[in-house]
């Protein structure tokens, strides 16, 4: 079986490294290139991949599950709260009109209405994995279009919730679930509705518990062993095992998984879990689609082209005027607007569970559920090639390009202020930064450290911010500012290369242990390094100097003065560094320095340079003539 | 009794002559407040609360300060900015300093003679001072005329002991409430409220 299974990962993973690329350069994005990976090698090309092409979308559903989950980790409360209006708003829309259109169509085509209603339900979702897949790639996902395409799915996704707990009582034949071999058995086969529905509430509630009470413990104690794979290993057990939860009740994994990512989205394991899952979402992720492409029955469609295309052609059509109207009524510009209703199109993967859950209620007979498979497989290719012909042809004949920002629309992001090291150094920026009403990301890579600060009501986030991966899932594309708080130099110098490298639009502000880490920070690169001892040592002098009788005014700007000084001569004498380093090495150079400083110090003192308020010159000045 | 509340105002007292010797004829008194605005806020950073509970303990405001540029050093007037606030000190609701005395004391480099329409600086000090006197009257203070010493340059040891000795005094009168507004507003000086047998010369 091993042979087996190196062979099988060969054909997927061959064909996507070949059929990814191309289609990336063709301008297709990565969503077609998979589905085109998915045909080649499917039953009805290449014949690689046989009818277990089903399997594999089981499998690999599991991407569409992480994502999920990753979808809810970025899912704040707060944020949540700030998109509710549009989320409710256009969400709801679209749900409902799109369910009722298709319900109507259903029912005037012949269904019952049970049948239809289910129907309406299902097709009303779009496709979460490539909608936002699209826009991310596109980069859009921040602005109205990607904000409001967002908010729709969002409310699908929700709104799976109650989809699963209706069906059941749209099963008029006594509620009986009619398993189909094959089909996996759960706790809940041959039960009545009720108890269906009493079970997806009880699931739920212990997804939320358990994502509040016993993961973040359980991570703790991951992370005080300090080894990484045992960090990715545990993430992995988290999804495996709520999906396994789920469908132990019957339930959608992706939903389990989705609604413990909320529950997670406060933990301070948001960005380590983001980092860690990434990638086993990415290959996932394209594994299904490739299986979606697999699965694509031609022997159906070729059976039934025109049955099958024209159910897709007035679906799509049905789905996308409705959101057309939508992104109208929601002040979308014409060509965003497109984008919007072309880009969901689709019905989405959701449909898939749903569908084999409606069959499993016996709502529909097999061979109608096939064909919606086959509808919904289809729609979800003709994704990518819409948007190529939005891309293409119908953006330019608009002229104008499908991505323009529109800003009164955004919904308000703040700015991001990053902090790496959260000791006392980090949490007394942090500290100044809240009172100021601002909310910066704070990272830390001590776990019980963390967990006290949690407790004290910051929020701290566990992970090493030299991780690329990590800086990423903290947000730091759309930071302005990342302040190191960190005390090693090592580590600060570590984390300039990483910054400079991978990110540099973000502004650094550096902590420096002494003026001689300072100098190696400011030979890196970094403008703004802050000497962790500089500003309280002046502070006491000057605290000093007031103490021995001068006045604080007169102290206090001696003080200013020094810092000032002391800033300029650091700049003065990094230039000089060079030169001197060669001659004079270690502690000689300290001392050197040192004695520089003393010297020029002189000049700091604000009653050499200047006369301001100073009564006695002015009278030495004047009454001097008159003296003569 | 008239509590009496100096509010001080001077940069560089450390090389001051005729200010430090106004500061060392004040009487000793326990309803006597000297507040050292620049000894207290380095920084500038003025506690508003805390002046403004000062300025609710006393009866008397003294706005003591060299006379720079025509005006008070920066601290006093960001003083004046920060603590006498709308709906406090002054507005429809702000009553809080109503009725309570107020005017400056100042020295100036140039003598009485350049604070004339003819002279030098072409006003008079009580010219250059309506900001102080309206400033007072919005917050429906009583303004009275300034406590001045003048041409601080030239002045003698014995001639600036004298102009201490009569600010003491001034202060001493204040603070036994031996005093009758309508008197004091007739001058041009309060000097001459202290030594009315001599002549304007301040």
């Amino acid at each position: 079986m091993s042979g087996g299974f190196l062979v099988s990962a060969v054909v997927y993973l061959g064909a996507a490294v070949v059929c990814v690329p191309i289609a990336k350069k063709l301008g297709l994005g990565s969503v077609l290139g998979y589905l085109l990976a998915g045909m080649a090698i499917g039953p009805f090309a290449l014949g690689f991949v046989g009818t277990e092409g089903q399997d594999i979308m089981h499998f690999a559903e599991f991407g569409v599950v992480m994502m999920l989950f990753l979808v809810g980790l970025e899912l704040e409360p707060a944020k949540f709260w700030k998109m509710r209006k549009t989320i409710l708003g256009i969400g709801t829309a679209q749900f409902v009109i799109t369910t009722i259109l298709i319900f109507g169509a259903c029912v005037a085509i012949g269904f019952q209405w049970n049948q239809a209603l289910a129907i309406g339900l299902a097709i009303s979702m779009s496709s979460t994995a490539i909608v936002l897949q699209t826009l991310k790639e596109k980069g859009i996902l921040g602005l109205p279009v990607g904000q409001k395409s967002f908010a729709v799915l969002l409310f699908q996704d929700i709104a799976v919730i109650p989809i699963l707990a209706v069906l059941p009582l749209l099963a008029l034949q006594g509620g009986e679930l009619h398993v189909e071999e094959g089909a996996h058995k759960n706790l809940l086969d041959g039960q009545p509705g009720w108890v269906t529905t009493l079970a997806v509430v009880s699931a739920v509630v212990a997804v939320i518990l358990a994502g509040r009470y016993l993961v973040v413990p359980m991570m703790r104690v991951v992370a005080r062993t300090r080894l990484r794979e045992l960090f990715s290993a545990s993430s992995l057990l988290i999804v495996v095992g709520i999906a396994w939860l789920m469908e132990l009740v019957g339930l959608s994994p992706a939903l389990g998984t989705f609604l413990a990512g909320v529950v997670l989205a406060n933990s301070e394991y948001k960005h380590e879990l983001e980092s860690d899952l990434e990638p086993f979402k990415g290959l996932l992720l394209g594994l299904f689609f490739i299986g979606v492409g697999a699965s694509v029955n031609f022997e159906l469609i070729a059976n039934n082209p025109i049955t099958l295309f024209s159910y897709v052609l007035i679906i799509m059509a049905l789905k996308a005027m409705v959101l057309a109207g939508l992104g109208k009524y929601y002040g979308l510009k014409t060509s965003e607007n497109l984008l919007f209703a072309l880009v969901m199109s689709q019905v989405g993967e959701f449909a898939f569970v749903l569908f084999s859950f409606i069959g499993q209620l016996s709502i529909l007979d097999k061979s109608q559920i096939d064909l919606m498979m086959a509808v919904v497989a289809v729609s979800m290719t003709m994704t990518p090639l819409l948007l190529l012909l939005n891309d293409k042809v119908i953006q330019p004949a608009l002229n104008a390009p499908a991505t323009e920002a529109k800003p009164h629309d955004v919904i308000e992001e703040q700015k991001g202020v990053i902090i790496a090291g959260f000791s006392h150094f980090g949490s007394t920026v942090g500290r100044f930064l809240r009172a100021n009403g601002i909310e910066a990301t704070i990272l830390d890579n001590d776990p019980d450290m963390v967990d006290l600060l949690r407790k004290m009501g910051f929020k701290v986030y566990y992970g090493d911010a030299t991780r690329i991966d990590l800086l990423e899932s903290a947000g730091i594309e759309n930071a302005q500012l990342f302040i190191s708080a960190i005390g090693s130099p090592e580590v600060n110098k570590e984390l300039v290369h990483v910054l400079k490298k991978h990110f540099p639009h973000v502004e650094m502000m550096i902590r420096s242990r002494n003026r001689f880490t300072a100098y190696e920070l400011m030979s890196l690169g970094v403008g703004e390094v802050y000497r962790e001892t500089l500003d309280t040592s002046v502070r006491m002098g000057v605290e000093v100097l007031h103490k021995l009788g001068l006045r604080h005014y007169a102290a206090y700007r001696a003080g200013q003065n020094f810092l000032k000084y002391d800033q300029e001569a650091m700049t003065q004498l990094f230039e000089l560094r060079h030169n001197r380093m060669e001659y004079i090495k270690g502690v000689r150079d300290q001392i050197a320095q040192q004695e520089q400083l003393l010297q020029n110090d002189q000049q700091a003192k604000p009653h050499v340079n200047d006369h301001a308020w100073d009564s006695e010159y002015m009278r030495n000045t004047i009454n001097k003539p008159t003296e003569k | 009794m008239a509590k009496t509340l100096i509010l001080f105002a001077h940069p560089r007292l450390e090389n001051s002559r005729s200010n430090a010797a106004l500061l060392k004829a004040l009487p000793r008194h326990a309803e006597l407040t000297l507040h050292d605005l620049y000894e207290h806020y380095p920084d500038f950073n003025i506690n508003i609360a805390h002046e403004q509970s000062l300025l609710l303990q006393h009866d008397v405001v003294v706005w003591m300060h060299p006379f720079y540029w025509y005006s008070s050093p920066p601290l006093l007037k960001q003083w004046i900015d920060m603590v006498l606030e709308f709906g406090w000190a002054y507005g429809p609701v702000g009553t809080a300093l109503s009725g309570k005395l107020v005017f400056n004391a100042i020295t100036t480099g140039g003598s009485a003679e350049a604070y004339q329409p003819t002279g030098s600086n072409k006003f008079t000090i009580s010219e250059f001072l309506a900001p102080f006197h309206q400033t007072a009257r919005l917050c429906k203070m009583l303004y009275l005329p300034p406590f001045v010493v003048q041409g601080t340059h030239r002045l003698s040891d014995e001639a600036l002991a004298e102009k201490a000795a009569e600010f003491g005094q001034l202060i001493q009168l204040l603070l036994d409430n031996d005093f009758l507004v309508e008197e004091m507003q007739s001058f041009t000086f309060l000097n001459q409220f202290v030594s009315p047998q001599k002549p304007h010369n301040p």
